[in-house]
């Protein structure tokens, strides 16, 4: 079977406060002369090698687990999943 | 007949020890303190359940969520739903809102650090297994000592853990107010620890086990042993 890339993204959601990412882009970016940046998010990236029949497969693949495995917490994080390569 | 208790051991944990001196030294109880794997064998025997303190396998991932998934945590399951009080303290709490035996999540300090301090939280509701020896509004000094404690739930979650009287202690000043000073972390609504609808089922950020003694207070004060009482007290009435 083919192998496949997949990034698994897991960010907060929206209207929970990311002071990381806040300060990065406050006390780093701004700072420092990119104050044409306008928010920030962080996250967390997971790459996961797998094999699967093709890039549906993969896709779906992921999207079980990361649902049954409770990778993101729903009530705090969004999740996605996007097959690279 | 003192109560017999469970602590159950990750790997990672690392306030269990304080947890078994408090409850064995203070209280004088029976304490197993049992490594996970061997716990799911013998789980059905205790009168009260313990997930300690610590970073159950270096909080990798997000804290709590991979002891969440040791078959030890489906026999927790098993055994909160027959009404037998399970308590998590700090990463016990994670592991607890992890599990979904509890709403809501609990995500990075808001202040980006570890945060290792007293505070003072207020008792919202006296049904729980852990308050129902106090008294609404009491004000308990207990210590915190985490890195991800804020908790968070959405505002359709938020208002029905209001609703329901899940709400166990809030973050408060000296004077007993909820502040954005004295909200360690960022939880919302400067919420310090709930329960499940049933109330047995009891999550805390903050550590009990370490505000039971007078000796180990900068206060002089032993609040943490109204979390143990009332958990006693819970069982015996039963």
């Amino acid at each position: 079977m083919p192998e496949f890339l997949a990034e698994i993204i897991i960010e907060g959601k929206k209207n929970a406060r990311d002071p990381e990412g806040e300060t990065i882009m406050r006390d780093l970016m701004i700072k420092h002369g990119y104050d044409m940046v306008d928010s920030v998010r962080s996250g967390k990236i997971l790459k996961v090698k797998l094999e699967a029949k093709d890039d549906k497969d993969a896709e779906d693949i992921c999207f079980n687990m990361v649902n049954e495995l409770r990778i993101y917490n729903p009530v705090a994080h969004v999740c996605t999943i996007k097959i690279v390569k | 007949m003192p109560m017999h208790v469970l602590v159950i051991q990750f790997s990672g944990s690392t306030c269990d020890r304080d947890l078994v001196n408090a409850m064995r030294n203070v209280m004088g109880w029976n304490v197993d303190f049992v490594w996970y794997q061997e716990a799911q064998n013998i789980i059905e025997n205790y009168d009260a359940i313990f997930l300690p303190g610590g970073f159950a396998y270096g909080d990798y991932l997000r804290a709590g969520i991979i002891a969440a998934f040791t078959p030890v945590m489906k026999k927790v399951k098993e055994i909160a739903k027959e009404g037998i009080p399970v308590l998590g303290i700090c990463n016990g709490f994670q592991i607890l809102v992890e599990s979904e035996l509890l709403p809501g999540a609990l995500i990075g300090n808001e202040t980006l650090r570890f945060s290792c301090k007293w505070t003072n939280l207020r008792v919202e509701t006296t049904r729980s297994s852990a308050t129902n020896i106090a008294k609404k509004g009491d004000v308990w000094k207990i210590p915190i000592a985490h890195g991800e404690g804020r908790y968070y739930l959405d505002k359709v979650g938020l208002k029905q853990l209001n609703e329901n009287d899940q709400v166990v202690w809030r973050y408060v000043n000296d004077e007993g107010e909820t502040t954005k000073e004295a909200n360690p972390n960022g939880s919302i609504e400067n919420i310090a620890g709930i329960c499940n609808l049933e109330g047995n089922i009891v999550g805390l950020m903050p550590h009990p086990e370490r505000a039971a003694e007078n000796i180990i207070s900068p206060f002089n004060t032993d609040h943490g042993k109204s979390y143990f009482h009332s958990i006693e007290n819970f069982f015996r009435r039963k």
